[in-house]
């Protein structure tokens, strides 16, 4: 099959295989200069693929493609929402795919960093209206009319004067031999008829059926089942293995030893292949293994909290920004504020332990799972294995929740090298322990804030955090602090306080750890919000009109007065259990009210949380909604429910027998309010989760007068 | 050989007596509705009905369903509208959606035994599943709105 650079005017191109299919479409890379002729060829769909998200069959059937992971987010529904609002489809006649994992044809894939609609929404918007144009080009010249006499609309061009229609399929041939337009007249929101609707999401009725597919369900010809026993001290290797008596386990047709790679270190396992996933399970229960942790760190949570303390007092750390001079402003200060405050590791602890299937054969490769970045996965399985990127194939599959863990590469190159071994395809599954206990971890990171005030109004705010890095992690640059030193922080505040300074002081440490929903904002936000509620206080002032004093940027102004109308904040009574927290996560920013009382019985209870969220231009308000109560329920977890600690080197929490999550009987009412304006479109994912534990915290100090500075924490003792 | 009935079918399965019912379901007759969570009872997204009792059947062996009759959520329904699914559909419940036929087995059985619950009666009923992408606000509505449509069905 032919492949060739073309031009970007060119992105459209057909050719005929057989005389009547029209299997060749064009490329169009998200962020790429050049589109790219690929095949497309399956002769038994005659059809044009008008671009890589976007395919129209000459029977009229339109199929558009989800470049990105569906792990509840939603793109799976926002995706298609955009396209067919500017390409005039209905939602609901239209087919939806997942894309698979490429290089180049989608730009990037990873479904992180609340991305997914931000970076493409505006490519996607010209691409569909550009194909729509074209078709109404083609229809036109069919009947010999002007095209201004001619709109689309549900999969048809119209002739106005007439009447006369064609359906999409039957222009798909002549439009795509048409020059592109250069430009092309994006629809104003006002004539929105799909984008800002809470239209219902088209994979529910799959996920009440059973019928949606996830990476466990995943089933492949001839496929048999894995269960790896791997270190427990995540980084150890093994000394010797006895598997006689997992062989003997009914089921069990093989065992070997394997390696794990986790980021640049190895980890050693031993695989245990069935004919189903219990056998798998039994077998690898039947093993004696015997570790081998020669040079491995006997790690102790206690430990770790003590020497981040201990930095923060002692170090300066790697400046990441700073402006004026804060220790001189903190020097000269009438009161001051100098708090450490401490967040816990974390287990992503999806409802989907980790799983893949692979089918190594030799010259080609190919997984189906549930995959936050096929497209990485790909590149990496290509690099690993020796192989091109086109001789590895990555299917994602509906993901059981991601937030993050499913954006790491270690669970589909240990199907792949399994697959290998056994020369069959196979699905490793992952059970509940081995998902909780082998990280990587969201790391637990602690925070020096420092503030100063000077004649009632605030001089100065020093941060420090001290904790793993991700980006030493992975990268060997330790000279460079976090890049995510002060995120979640609002960028206002450096236009109204003349002297503030953030800095990292890494403590390095051998357990995995990498980003977990909303990532460093997850624990900054905690952090630096508590720290503001604290400084409100020093300052005499109230914590939500503190706020607004120095956020002097409309966006954050309008934001903070929606939020003091849903929560009747005005209104409330002295110490009544309010409290706020305002974070900028992955471009939004989100505002929240927690209100807090006793209960009969001691504890504290939350009787409502109010959340007020600008992202801009958006697509789905009910998905929206829905992000932010779920975010706040996972904040409430880490918050209050769960934490991984480590002792003598192993986790200490297993399932949810001990890591212990929100249950319907924990959840409070949360009411979710969405700005309305003109800015461009920002992450929605995950920046609803930041500002809550803060804002429970700071409702608990108002309550109570006790201020919380670590987590998790006992809601029933405080 | 161990005769199971599952959503009115009925199977010869050569599986171990200790086999849990979910690897059954999963593994063996290729139902992959029924999800796999904790493997301790913790969780609930493997909730399946024995002789319409929810169990979990992560941790139900094999042999304790012999003879019996399971549904899964592929036969909760015949057509995906169950109050509870339409329920669930209209108020768009799931995120993610794998503890969900779980969380619909569940609530099943509540509504079957109690027709008009109240939030207590929910939270009694479903707090032994977990939903990571915290839908419980809507599963709340939804079983509510479900017990709505199920009694404006019996009027009719």
């Amino acid at each position: 099959m032919e492949t060739n650079e073309i031009s970007r005017r060119n992105f459209l191109r057909v050719s005929s295989v057989a005389g009547t299919a029209l299997c060749l479409g064009v490329y169009f890379p998200a962020n790429a200069k050049k589109g790219r002729l690929n095949s497309t060829a399956n002769p038994e769909q005659p059809g044009v693929e008008l671009n890589a998200w976007m395919r129209i069959d000459t029977d009229g059937k339109v199929t558009l493609t989800d470049h990105r992971a569906e792990m509840g987010q939603g793109s799976y529904q926002s995706v298609p929402q955009i396209i067919a609002e500017e390409l005039e489809v209905n939602l609901a006649d239209v087919n939806i795919i997942f894309a698979q994992g490429s290089q180049n044809k989608y730009g990037s894939q990873i479904t992180g960093g609340s991305s997914t609609i931000s970076s493409s929404y505006k490519n996607l918007l010209k691409l569909s209206a550009t194909a729509r144009e074209m078709l109404i080009t083609a229809a036109a010249a069919k009947w010999a009319v002007p095209t201004s006499e001619c709109y689309a609309e549900s999969g048809s061009v119209i002739h106005k004067p007439s009447g006369k229609k064609f359906h999409y399929g039957e222009l798909v041939a002549d439009a795509s031999k048409l020059e592109p337009p250069k430009e092309v007249t994006l629809k104003k929101r006002s004539e929105y008829k799909l984008i800002g609707k809470p239209l219902k999401r088209r994979d529910t009725p799959m996920k009440t059926d059973g019928t949606a597919i996830f990476g466990l369900d995943k089933r492949v010809p001839g496929m048999l089942f894995a269960s790896v026993e791997r270190n427990p001290r995540l980084r150890g290797k093994i000394k010797s293995f006895d598997d006689s008596e997992a062989k003997k386990v009914p089921g069990v047709t093989k065992v070997f030893k394997i390696n794990m790679k986790v980021f640049n270190t190895m980890r050693e396992g031993v695989a245990v292949v069935a004919t189903s996933t219990w056998a798998a399970m039994q077998g690898r229960r039947a093993l004696k293994i015997e570790w081998d942790d020669t040079g491995f760190e006997h790690i102790n949570s206690a430990d770790i909290y003590k020497k981040h303390e201990e930095l923060l007092k002692t170090k300066e750390g790697l400046s990441f920004k700073k402006q004026g001079d804060p220790n001189a402003a903190l020097a000269s200060a009438d009161k001051k504020v100098d708090a450490i405050y401490q967040t816990p590791y974390q287990a992503h602890a999806a409802m989907e332990p980790l799983n893949c299937v692979a089918y190594y054969q030799g010259d080609k490769v190919e997984v189906w799972g549930p995959i936050q970045a096929p497209d990485w996965v790909q590149g990496d399985l290509a690099k690993q294995l020796n192989l091109k990127p086109e001789q590895v194939t990555v299917n994602m599959t509906f993901l059981g929740g991601g937030f993050g863990r499913k954006a790491f590469l270690d669970y589909p190159y240990e199907a792949v090298i399994i697959s290998k071994e056994l020369k069959a395809p196979v699905q490793v599954v992952w059970t509940r322990e081995d998902d909780m206990t082998q990280g990587p971890f969201r790391a637990g990171v602690s925070y020096r804030c420092e503030g100063a005030i000077k004649n009632g109004e605030v001089t100065a705010m020093k941060f420090r955090m001290a904790g793993q890095n991700i980006d030493h992690w992975s990268g060997p640059d330790r000279s460079k602090p976090n890049e995510s030193t002060a995120e979640s922080f609002l960028k206002p505040y450096f236009k109204s306080i003349d002297n503030i300074s953030f800095a990292d002081v890494p403590y390095e440490m051998p357990l995995p750890n990498m980003w977990w929903r909303s990532v460093y904002a997850s624990t900054n936000g905690f952090g630096y919000e508590s720290f503001m509620d604290e400084m409100a206080h020093a300052a005499g002032k109230d914590p939500l009109e503190f706020r607004r004093s120095y956020l002097k940027d409309e966006a954050c102004q309008a934001l903070i007065t929606r939020l003091e109308d849903v929560s009747g904040w005005k209104s409330r009574e002295k110490n009544s259990g309010y409290g706020t927290a305002i974070t900028e996560c992955f471009g939004s920013t989100v505002g929240q009210v927690v209100k807090v009382s006793r209960t009969s019985s001691g504890g504290i209870k939350i009787d409502k949380v109010w959340a007020v969220m600008d992202c801009g231009w958006y697509v789905n308000p009910d998905i929206i909604r829905a992000q932010v109560e779920g975010s706040i329920i996972m904040a409430l977890g880490a918050a209050t429910a769960h934490e991984i600690t480590f002792k003598d080197g192993l986790p200490e929490q297993h399932n949810f027998y001990d890591y212990k999550m929100p249950r319907i009987n924990d959840v409070p009412p949360i009411e979710v309010h969405i700005m309305e304006n003109t800015s461009d479109a920002t992450g929605v994912g995950e920046p609803g989760l930041p500002p809550f534990s803060p804002a429970l915290t700071n409702a608990i100090f108002d309550l109570t007068g006790k201020r919380i500075r670590k987590l998790p924490f006992n809601m029933n003792a405080v | 050989m161990i005769t199971i009935t599952v959503n009115g079918q009925q199977h010869d399965v050569d599986a171990e007596p200790n086999m849990p019912l979910l690897w059954v379901i999963r593994d063996i007759l290729g139902l992959t509705g029924t999800k796999y969570g904790c493997g301790a009872a913790q969780c609930g997204a493997c909730t399946v009905h024995l002789n319409g009792e929810a169990v979990r059947s992560c941790v139900t062996k094999i042999n304790r369903a012999a003879g019996q009759n399971i549904v899964t959520i592929e036969g909760l329904s015949a057509h995906n509208n169950h109050p509870l699914q339409l329920a669930w559909n209209e108020m768009n419940v799931p995120q993610c959606g794998y503890c969900q036929s779980g969380q619909l087995m569940s609530a099943a059985v509540l509504l079957r035994e109690n027709p008009n619950p109240t939030d207590q009666d929910i939270d009694d009923a479903m707090s032994g599943n977990i939903c990571r992408c915290g839908t419980y606000q809507r599963i709340r509505s939804a079983i509510h709105k479900a017990a709505e449509m199920q009694t404006e069905g019996a009027k009719i």
